[in-house]
């Protein structure tokens, strides 16, 4: 009776502009107040302090070095992903071997593993005697600027792998089978036609690839050693260390040179030309040989085994460990270290929750907004691009300028803070993936609906959220997931809170007296639940359909 | 040159048998047509020659070459897609040169056979403009010329004129044909339009299920099909069930329902076999005097629609079963919906078959 009332005053609501228009408004205004602005704006309030470290020679050259290890590590790992996750995307996208779903499964490892998890895991496994250094006597690879490669190597290629895996599923093969049948061996097919057809999703997976590399830090703090540092690392050295105008200096230049990059990048990206003039019939015809495929097969599986599955894997001992030798007991108990434990647990996935509802309650409006032009093209074209900018902030970055915005602002107790932190990062998640969604439906079928004599609120729940309803899932789950693995913007936002992933940090950095067994199983019992999480929540979604 | 043979092909997918057990001979410089509704296996047997999908059994001969582990790229194949796949990211110039390109033939060489095939097709002056900005009929000709200027002698379209509008289709349907015949092609032609077939092809094989039911030209399917279903999916036809009631040297006797007796030629059938008789709409002869001649059948007139070149009329026989004529508007007699008719049909324009083991109308569903 209260669902039927409710559901004819939202539809007669729906029916009037007004009311519409005012929906579309709060949304907007939510964006900018709360989502964009304060991120970006904090950084400008403190714009008097930056002048500070040009006086300091050292600090400023310090800071300027961190800036070129962010960016060089980012396009040097985002040109490594795609060289290595392209081929294994094209393997599970094309393969016909059922162990190729397998494989699939696997690929999102390093995504299930939250990224604090993940570089603790990396350090093991490279770095530490119980990894494979024990075979070579001593550490195969330190903690620096080579296991910071690693480490954003398999958590970004994932990214490009899913991301390119989902574009060769959606190609239409008829070009390539085209170009077959006028002569062109698989090879040359490929590089001239499919390649270039796929050009906006390989700029896609590589912009998300860098995006990621810049904007990590809990799992780059856990592996960069004493004398690395990137852009994030100096950030949080910074601001232990209460050196403000180095903190600003280097958020500012962090957040403009990411933003100058991507606009650069959806500005030229379109009209880069792929070389599809020349063709060697020869040599690519080699190229297109059987062997060199089985070679090309292999080698991208290997990569994928050695250099992101095993290592993101590799903290699974440690935790066995753990619960065979007593860990587990005290653990359970919540006995010293891990009274702070359980607590920290507890506020990542509360606040993992109260973010997926906000961001389902605001993003969906700024997604109909976008997908269905309703403010019109250009308005829509440039909220479609703004949405964008928390994603491409380096988070650390983000935390401090939005924490600054709101001390200068309003007093906002920390769990605020935090949440707003946490909003502003998986905003993009889900308004991009339900705006996509909802673009993908033929508006005539909400058209139909509404010349049945749905009302607008009507035909928005009967038609589009049930055609939705896996993309709003799974919108939630990457909000969920990504509100978990936060470490970097928490950081900055924090003093006295303490998330999982920041706690696992100060358990590694040494800040809290931990053994290797209570961080191993730390990070063990982290990846087990978000594993059960995604899994029941992937079984609701399933069960659905 | 290119004959294309087909033998024992089948290929399925997961369960479903898409091509079941076919053999085909196709001539050099035929203008052949596969015609079925859809689902028949028609494109896939298409693709299965064209090396786009490999059978699972069964041997292809191109030019009596076996090409079962041959690729596309070297079975010197011409191609034309349903929807052209004409590549966005390429000009017309760029997409009808691709294959010389793909195929080192040499600049000037390459320039020289797209300049010809885009001056055939007309559309020498667009060479610059993008699939985007084309008509469907345009972008259906440069799909043509693209799959030419790659010099193949054997040429394959699938659904070719599908996404075009009636008009336009039927243009276009006489210039592929004497593109073909011109540049002394072969042509294989994937349609699921009886009339389509019937005005390009030499020979036309009917498919259903995955299997070929009958190949012959135009005129042998229409006035001699050998399967039910190729009477019904080629032309139309009226369908009356009945009984084999007597045969002599001359004809046979079958009695329909309702105690119906209609004679035919066909005496291919013994007494007592159930059996359906296929008469065409446009041999029946509608008449209002009830005068009782051979093979007559009355009953009252339920529609009647001119259309333009032919009346169509539609009667409820005496028995209950429901015939069409169709007969041409200028010299014919116009009826009254109700009015009473006699309806007849000539000894020897008429086919019988043997009633299907799993009844008539599943015999006859197009899916």
């Amino acid at each position: 009776m209260v669902h039927s009332s409710v559901t004819k005053f939202l539809d007669s609501a729906s029916s009037k502009p007004s009311v519409r228009y005012a929906l579309y408004l709060s949304s907007i205004t939510f964006f900018f107040a709360l989502i964009l602005i304060p991120p970006i704006l904090g950084i400008i309030l403190k714009w008097n302090t930056m002048a500070e470290i040009f006086k300091n020679p050292s600090l400023m050259s310090r800071a300027t070095a961190a800036i070129y290890a962010s960016f060089a590590i980012a396009i040097f790992v985002s040109i490594i992903d795609m060289v290595a996750g392209l081929p294994t995307a094209w393997l599970v996208a094309r393969g016909k071997s059922r162990w190729l779903n397998v494989l699939d499964t696997f690929v999102d490892v390093p995504f299930i593993v939250p990224t604090a998890t993940l570089g603790y895991s990396l350090l093991l496994f490279w770095s530490k005697p119980e990894g494979i250094s024990s075979l070579f006597g001593g550490s195969l690879v330190s903690p620096g600027w080579l296991l910071v490669i690693l480490l954003h190597f398999a958590f970004s290629y994932p990214v490009v792998v899913r991301v390119m895996v989902g574009a060769i599923l959606d190609y239409k093969r008829e070009y390539e089978e085209a170009a077959r049948t006028l002569g062109a061996p698989p090879f040359t097919a490929d590089r001239t036609v499919t390649f270039p057809i796929l050009k906006p999703s390989l700029i896609a997976s590589f912009t998300l690839a860098f995006a990621r590399s810049i904007s990590e830090t809990g799992a780059t703090l856990m592996v960069a050693g004493v004398f690395f540092e990137n852009g994030p690392i100096f950030i949080k050295n910074a601001r232990d260390l209460g050196y403000e105008s180095p903190l600003v200096f280097v958020s500012f230049i962090l957040i403009v040179i990411s933003c100058g990059i991507f606009a650069t990048i959806r500005l030229l990206g379109p009209r880069l030309k792929m070389p599809i003039k020349s063709v060697w019939p020869v040599a690519e015809r080699k190229l297109s040989s059987s062997g060199v495929s089985a070679v090309r097969n292999t080698s991208s599986l290997l990569v994928f085994l050695l250099l992101v599955l095993i290592p993101s894997l590799f903290v699974a001992l440690p935790a066995f460990h753990a619960v065979t030798n007593g860990t587990i007991s005290q653990a359970a108990r919540g006995v010293g270290i891990w009274h702070g434990y359980w607590q920290s647990l507890i506020l990542s996935y509360f606040l993992g929750v109260v973010v997926t509802l906000l961001n389902t309650m605001v993003g969906l409006p700024m997604a109909v907004l976008i997908a269905r032009k309703r403010l019109g093209t250009t308005l829509s074209s440039i909220l479609d691009v703004l949405v964008n900018i928390p994603l491409i902030v380096p988070s650390i970055a983000l935390g401090v300028s939005l924490s600054i915005f709101w001390k200068n602002v309003a007093f906002i107790p920390e769990i605020g803070l935090l949440t707003f932190a946490h909003l502003s990062i998986t905003y993009p998640y889900f308004v991009r993936s339900m705006a996509a969604a909802i673009e993908r439906i033929d508006v005539d079928l909400e058209n139909a609906a509404r010349t049945l004599g749905g009302r607008p609120f009507t035909a928005f729940r009967t038609i589009i959220l049930p055609l939705t309803k896996y993309s709003l899932f799974a919108g939630a789950i990457m909000v969920f997931t990504r509100s978990v693995d936060e470490t970097g913007a928490t950081l900055a936002v924090v003093t006295q809170l303490r998330t999982a992933p920041v706690l696992l940090v100060d358990w590694v950095k040494g800040a809290v007296e931990a053994t290797p067994l209570d961080i191993g199983l730390g990070c063990g019992i982290l990846v087990l639940l978000s594993f059960v999480i995604l899994l029941v929540l992937r079984l609701l979604v399933r069960g659905r359909y | 040159m290119p004959e294309v043979r087909l033998v024992n092909i089948t290929k399925k997918f997961n369960k479903i048998v898409a091509v079941d057990n076919v053999s085909l001979q196709i001539h050099d410089k035929e203008y052949f047509c596969l015609l079925g509704p859809s689902g028949c296996g028609k494109t896939t047997l298409l693709r299965l020659i064209a090396g786009l999908i490999e059978p699972d059994k069964g041997e292809i001969y191109i030019e009596n070459r076996l090409v079962n582990s041959v690729p596309p790229e070297d079975r010197g194949i011409g191609f034309v897609f349903q929807q052209y796949a004409l590549f966005p990211h390429m000009n017309v110039w760029d997409n009808v040169t691709y294959g010389p390109r793909v195929r080192a033939l040499g600049r000037k060489e390459s320039e020289k056979l797209g300049r010809e095939m885009l001056e055939m097709v007309r559309l020498f002056e667009r060479l610059d403009a993008f699939p985007s900005e084309l008509s469907g009929g345009m972008m259906q000709r440069v799909a043509l010329a693209r799959a030419l200027t790659a010099g193949a002698k054997l040429l394959l379209l699938d659904e070719p004129l599908g996404a075009l509008d009636a008009k336009i289709r039927n243009e276009l349907r006489y210039e592929l044909r004497k593109f073909v015949k011109d540049l002394e092609l072969t042509g294989i032609h994937v349609t699921h339009d009886q009339a389509e077939a019937m005005a390009i092809s030499d020979r036309i094989a009917v498919m259903r299920k995955g299997k070929v039911l009958q190949v012959g030209t135009p005129q042998e399917l229409y006035m001699n099909p050998q399967h039910i279903f190729v009477a019904h999916f080629i032309g139309e036809s009226n369908f009356l069930e009945g009984y084999i009631s007597k045969t002599n040297k001359k004809e046979s006797i079958i009695e329909l329902r309702g105690g119906f007796f209609v004679s035919t030629v066909d005496r291919t059938h013994e007494e007592g076999d159930k059996v359906v008789i296929a008469i065409r709409p446009e041999v029946l002869t509608v008449e209002k005097d009830k005068k009782r001649k051979v093979n007559s059948i009355f009953g009252h007139v339920e529609g009647f629609r001119f259309e333009g070149t032919n009346v169509r009329c539609q009667i409820r026989l005496d028995n209950g079963d429901l015939v069409v004529a169709v007969r041409p508007a200028l010299i014919t007699e116009w009826f009254n919906i109700g009015e009473k008719v006699t309806v007849s049909f000539p000894t020897e324009k008429n086919f019988v078959f043997p009633y299907p083991e799993k009844g008539l109308k599943t015999e006859l569903a197009l899916e």
